[in-house]
Parts: C-alpha cells; structure tokens; sequence
C-alpha cells in the first residue's frame, strides 16, 4: 500500500482549473519528484495536501486514512510536513527559536506547565532546546543558532526551512523548490542533503524547476501541466516522454 | 534617550528587579499620604488590567477594544456572588477568573477567524453589549444605572484588608503575581507558540501549531486575568457601576498597552504611569506647584520680588489642573497620533516588537534562546 495516495484530485479558483483529476501514490521511502511548467499546478497539489485549500473533489489518503477535511496543524500532526516556494520563516525569531516551532506538535506542556514552572514543563523545555540544536546541526545551521532568521544568508534561510520541518518528526517531507535561488555548490549539498533525509526512512515529494537536482536524486517523477498529470516514471523515461518535452518545449510544429 | 533607555535595559535585569521591589515595598512609608497610595492601588489595578489585554494584543497580536467587558464580567460576578450569596471576596476571585474565562471563549470562537480591524470592531461591539447589559439590567441582577453596592472587603485569617495602606501591599501582592506569570507565559511553549502566530498564521498552521486554540488561550487567559482585576476593583471600592466599564476604558487598556510598548511588560508600567497616574498627577498640579515653590521660596525669597512670579505660577497651574478632565481625550488623542508617527513600537517597547515594526537589521540580544534566564 502506498504511504500517500492521491485520487481525482481537484480544485479550481474561480474559472481557472489548477489540479484535474490528479492520481499519484507515493511509496515509502522514495524521493518522487513533481516537475512541470510555470502553473502547472504543482504549489496547489502541496497546498491541497498539507491541507491550507480544502479540495474541489477527489481523495487523499495517508496510510489509507483520508486527510480531506483535517486542518493543517492536524495533517503535521499525522506526519506530512513542508517547505514553502517562497521562504516563510518567522523573520524576526532566531534560528534556533524557528526550529522549536517545528518541536510544538511534538510537545504538549500547556498553560499550568507555564504557569507553574513544574518539572516535566523544564524538562519538556530543554528537550525542545536540545531536540532543535540537533536538527540545526544537522542542516550545518548550528553556528547561526542566534541568527535572526531574516538576517540570514538566502542558502541558509532554505536549509532552516528543512531543518524547521525535520524538527515535526514527519514520515512524509515537502519541498517546494528547495534549489530556487541556490548557487551551485549549494545546490550539490542540497542534493546530498536531500538523499540523507530520505536514507533517514523520511519519503520526500519534491517540486523542483532544476533538472539537474529533479533528474539526480529522484527515484520517480511525475509531471504536471494544466493541472494534468502527463507523465510518470522514472527519470529517464520521463525525459523522453514526447507529451513532456511537448510541455516544456511547445509542438514541433508550431 | 534612545540611548539612555538601551543602557538602562542593558543593566542586570535582577539588579532592577530587586530595587524596584524595595521600592514598591517601601512606598508608602516615603510618601506617607493616603491620597497617594491610592493613587498607587489604582496605578497596580490598571497595571494588572494592561498586563491582560498584553497577552492577547500584545502576545496573540490579535486586536482587542473591548478589553472592559471582562474586567465588568469579574467585578460583577464577584460582587453578585457576595452582596447576595456572601461568598467571600476571596473565594469569588477564582470564580470571577473562570466566568470571564468562559465568556471570552464564547465570543472569540466564532470571530477568531476575523483578522485585524475585523476583529477589533467586533470586541468593540462585545464591550458596548455587556456595559449596555449591565445598564438595563434584564434579569435583575445587576442593579442598573447605580450599580451594585455593599461589596465586602477582602479578608482572611482574620486579617480585613480595609484601609490603603493594606490595599496597596494587597494589590502589590497580586501584581507580583502577575509579573511572573507573565514572564513565565511569555517564556514558555504556548507564549512561543503566540509569537509564531503573530509572525507568520500560515507558517505556524503548517509546522503543527492549532492556530485557533492557541488565540482562544490568549483571549480567555487575558481575560480570566481582567476578572481577577475587576474582583479587586469591586472589593476596593465597594461600588461598581456600568460606566466604570464603558468604552472609553478600553480605549485607555489599550492605550496603556500600545503607548507604553506592546508585548513590553516594562512598557505596560510606562503606559499605565503615562494613562492613569499622569492625569492624577496633573490634577493636583497646583498642590504640586506649592510645594516646589516652598522649597525654593528659601534661597529665592532673599532676592525679593518673588512673589508676582509665584502668583503667576500658581494661577497657570491651576488653570491646567482645571482643564485637565476637559482636554484629557484630546491630549490622550493627539498623543496617540504622535506616538504613531514617531515612535510606532511604544516608549519602552520589547525588542522583537521594534524588529517587527521597524525592520531593523539586529542581532538578536544574547540572553534571548539560552536555557534558562
């Protein structure tokens, strides 16, 4: 069974069909990538998932249970967490502080811990401290630590977005366009970083415009235009699918 | 004074926190006038009040004009509950807390999804509903136009807290209390999860924070703390009336709270000086003038000629005094407006809110995401 399903999924703003009757499965442990044209659709598909836009119709399912209807905050709860396409870090908190938003769902310490300042409360506290330290570690962040998030450089801003949604503890990781804005050196340890997650037993659905970065480390690719699911498979087949160089190079005869 | 007020915060917290204790401690010893520690217990209710609607406009970032409706559920439940049950004082408090608790609940659940002027405008609407309530008195319970009177003093283990002296460390007491419950919500899991909320909804939405929970907690905390205050009122004055808890009242909460510096709580104490006391302090300007004027009249007297000069003050400052009430909304007004131009972020703001506000390029200040404090 597949760790995520999407059936038929759809949604539509206004007059403008952004996904149509999309079908894909993810599987457990695999890096899927989703590629397709300006518009395509891509951004909705993750906005539909991580639940920010209730769909028109159709079906997603995490380990067999819908997630249609479920708030956002529910569908992290479950394990499907994300980046955004352009950064949303909160600008004026630390590094380090950014992470430990990513801890909250993970810890449960409510207002008469505050209040009270009980043992489990500071225990819970510096678990949220140590927890966040060893996510920016791993995303080589932990020299920025008291670094306001806005203050850093463009490549760490990306690599904190990771480590905030590593720190959710999630079974399914989203990308959206890691490498947008990535010099090439970074883009290689993005890449590295990416494949690590996912030898962490961490499934990643990647959208990504650098095909250098899509075709490398994807074990399969789906691509997208209008909405429409074109073609699927692994990264060669999808580069000589003749529907996707249609897209992206238009028809020959035109 | 930009640079007088960063050294000042720059010196060891503690060192302040324990002056100021002293200080407060030792108050009404230095002043010895009963006027002026009254004007001490309304400063410390203020205080308290401007401490609650700061966790919800200050911690939640969400706007909140109706903050009075709260703190009348609180000293109308406390004083219902005494003058007709005789439940002390005292055992009233948590009551008060809990129903104005439950009434902040009831009305931000379904607005909570309103942003900004939306928002506001609604707890406008909420505040004018309860003190119209109060005034019409429907079930008979709250004494209309002249209120509730006969409310019963504090009191336990035999000690009556009856007099401003008592009421002043009474108040302190409470005060205090809320100082460090402040400090520790601010610094804890939930008071993150208010910062996340009001830096970025969507963000916090996604990385697992129930957005909507979280606000409900700022307004039915901030609220529960404003019952607290309004049992304290009742009980100090044993007389509460709805006009006490008109709208002008939660336009001065919310004053003291974005004057005095948002989400500050040393900000709060600036704006309550500058909402509460500074009024009462020009009101008795002339008293004031009076004594200045004796105690220069020593060295200045030998000079001669003093004396037209000390009539002429005398008279400019009771003048002031006397228009005070008058000029008070218009002066409160043309504050704001400068205050907004000037200095967006408060008098004595916290340092994230002046990021927020301003954009500077900050390092954040050292002490902020170590453990401990």
């Amino acid at each position: 069974m597949a760790l995520l399903e999407v059936k038929e999924l759809t949604k539509s703003f206004g007059g403008l069909v952004a996904v149509n009757g999309l079908d894909f499965q993810l599987h457990e442990g695999e890096i899927l990538g989703m590629i397709g044209p300006n518009g395509a659709g891509k951004t909705t598909v993750f906005n539909l998932i991580s639940g920010i836009y209730p769909p028109d119709r159709g079906e997603i399912k995490l380990n067999g249970r819908s997630i249609i209807g479920l708030k956002p905050h529910q569908i992290t709860e479950m394990g499907i967490a994300r980046t955004f396409q352009t950064i949303r870090l909160f600008p004026n908190l630390t590094a380090l502080e950014n992470v430990m938003a990513g801890l909250h769902c993970r810890t449960k310490a409510g207002l008469w811990g505050a209040l009270l300042r009980t043992k489990a409360q500071r225990e819970e506290e510096k678990f949220i401290r140590e927890k966040a330290r060893y996510y920016l570690k791993l995303m080589a962040l932990e020299e920025h630590e008291m670094v306001l998030a806005k203050n850093l450089p463009y490549g760490l801003q990306r690599r904190l977005e990771i480590a905030r949604a590593l720190a959710t503890s999630p079974r399914i990781l989203m990308l959206d366009e890691p490498a947008a804005g990535l010099n090439e050196q970074e883009t290689s340890e993005l890449m590295e970083t990416i494949s690590q997650i996912r030898d962490s037993g961490i499934t990643v659905l990647l959208i990504e415009h650098d095909m250098k970065v899509v075709m490398g480390i994807s074990d399969r690719i789906i691509v997208l235009d209008n909405g429409i699911k074109i073609a699927e498979g692994t990264p060669e087949e999808v580069q000589n699918n003749p529907r996707v160089i249609e897209a992206y190079l238009g028809k020959e005869e035109e | 004074m930009e640079a007088w007020l960063s050294y000042l915060r720059n010196l060891d917290k503690r060192i302040w926190y324990v002056l100021l204790l002293l200080f407060a401690l030792a108050f009404p010893w230095f002043i010895q006038s009963n006027y002026w520690i009254s004007v001490a217990v309304v400063f410390g209710i203020w205080a308290i009040l401007g401490l609650s609607l700061n966790i919800i406009v200050g911690y939640a970032g969400l706007f909140q004009l109706g903050h009075a409706a709260f703190w009348a559920v609180g000293a109308y439940t406390t004083a219902i509950l005494n003058t007709r049950y005789g439940i002390p004082i005292l055992v009233c408090m948590p009551i008060s807390a809990v129903i104005a608790a439950i009434f902040a609940i009831l009305i931000s659940r379904p607005i909570l999804h309103l942003r900004g002027d939306y928002l506001c405008i609604v707890t406008i609407g909420f505040g004018e509903i309860v003190r119209l309530f109060l005034f019409n008195d429907p079930f008979g319970i709250t004494g209309g136009i002249n209120g509730i009177r006969g409310i019963d003093r504090p009191s336990f283990f035999g000690i009556t807290i009856n007099t401003p002296l008592s009421y002043y460390y009474y108040v302190l007491f409470f005060l205090l209390i809320t100082l460090v419950a402040m400090q520790r919500l601010e610094n804890s899991r939930l008071g993150r999860a208010w910062t996340y909320v009001r830096e970025d909804e969507t963000a916090a939405e996604t990385m697992g924070i129930d957005t909507v929970r979280v606000k409900m907690l700022a307004f039915a905390i901030g609220a529960a703390w404003a019952g607290v205050a309004g049992n304290i009122y009742a009980s100090r004055y044993t007389v509460i009336a709805p006009e006490t808890f008109s709208f002008w009242n939660s336009v001065v909460m919310f004053c003291i709270v974005v004057l005095g510096g948002t989400g500050s709580i040393p900000g709060i104490f600036v704006g309550t000086i500058g909402m509460v006391v500074l009024p009462e302090l020009l009101r008795e300007l002339p008293l004031l003038t009076q004594a200045f004027l004796g105690l220069l009249r020593a060295p200045l007297g030998a000079l001669g000629g003093f004396g037209a000069v000390e009539q002429k003050l005398m008279m400019i400052s009771k003048s002031i005094a006397d228009n005070i009430p008058m000029w008070r909304m218009l002066i409160f007004g043309a504050a704001m407006v400068a205050m907004m131009i000037f200095r967006p972020e408060g008098l004595w703001p916290h340092w994230r809110y002046r990021l927020e506000l301003r954009r500077e390029e900050e390092a954040a200040p050292a002490s902020v995401g170590t453990a401990g404090h």
